[in-house]
């Protein structure tokens, strides 16, 4: 594909919006696992979130 | 009954149903895009003034109405919470800014890339330019005061009211063009008079605009479920914290 003399731009301009946007899937993915992670490592260890026999486990939900 | 929103509002409603439609949102989304950037460089013919550089356009311009779309979005969810007191509209506000700065900063970006060779120069400080680049310090401006807050309930409640004093940068991005000399073309897409645009060009536009829409959709609900994730584990930190305090108190008494 010949963009004429000015495909430099054009690639840097496209190849930035996959850079940023990957990025922030990325980011969202990892973030959304740790949190994930974290809720699961409170569940094993037993930790509610509210005091008294109507107490319930918090779960994480996919 | 529950209405749609009534069934939203409860955070674990909305955990269920979004798990249910992330992937096929995030699935459109790509499609979108991909068929978008098929016509973008496959079909569009070049500008006949501006030729092949013109084709920044289908990335700059859909990034630009994201950016404010975004923002608009944080401005509804602040008033949705001052209004309405709807539990999920600061973790929609807080979900989206991140997403929105990210779109502005594209838009940005971009279009200097479009400007260096269609204008000679990367940047100038005209209305435009200039007010998109406040919108971008304005979305970094609620991360920042959101994260120098620990009080959750303060943080929304400040963050909200900058939300809603920001919402004038929207109509001034919108009318900049018109409303002084600038290098920045007027609007040809979002005209009372239709589109100034060739069917050609509009069209990739249009449809890598809307898969940008769904992809931001598609972000914005992968964000909230990470920032109520967020919040049960804060709940579970707080109430572990209270247990130990109670544990230690309780020998001493």
């Amino acid at each position: 594909m010949d963009l004429g003399p000015n495909a430099s731009f054009i690639w840097t301009a496209y190849g930035m919006v996959a850079f940023v946007i990957v990025g922030l899937i990325t980011w969202l993915v990892l973030d959304g696992r740790e949190q994930q992670r974290r809720l699961a490592d409170f569940e094993a260890r037993g930790v509610k979130r509210r005091a008294g026999p109507e107490a319930v486990t918090a779960r994480s939900e996919n | 009954m529950q209405t749609f929103t009534q069934r939203l509002a409860n955070p674990t409603q909305f955990m269920r149903l979004s798990a249910r439609l992330l992937p096929w949102v995030a699935g459109l989304a790509a499609a979108i895009i991909a068929y978008g950037l098929y016509l973008a460089f496959f079909v569009a013919p070049p500008d006949y003034l501006q030729g092949e550089i013109a084709r920044i356009m289908f990335v700059h311009v859909p990034s630009a109405w994201i950016a404010m779309a975004g923002y608009a979005l944080i401005a509804v969810s602040a008033f949705g919470l001052f209004v309405f007191r709807h539990p999920l509209a600061d973790v929609s506000a807080k979900a989206a800014a991140p997403i929105g700065a990210a779109f502005t900063f594209l838009a940005l970006f971009t279009g200097s890339l479009w400007g260096k060779p269609a204008w000679g120069t990367y940047w100038v400080w005209d209305a435009r330019l200039t007010s998109v680049l406040i919108l971008f310090f304005l979305y970094l401006g609620l991360i920042a005061l959101r994260s120098s807050i620990d009080d959750e309930t303060l943080a929304s409640k400040l963050t909200a009211i900058l939300a809603l004093v920001g919402i004038v940068m929207l109509p001034i991005i919108k009318f900049s063009v018109d409303w002084g000399n600038t290098l920045h073309q007027p609007s040809s897409v979002l005209k009372l008079s239709g589109p100034t645009i060739h069917s050609s060009i509009l069209t990739p536009l249009l449809v890598i605009g809307a898969g940008f829409l769904v992809l931001f959709v598609a972000m914005h609900l992968k964000a909230m479920r990470n920032e109520i994730l967020r919040r049960r584990v804060k709940a579970l930190q707080l109430a572990e914290v209270a247990r130990a305090a109670s544990q230690v108190v309780a020998p001493a008494e």
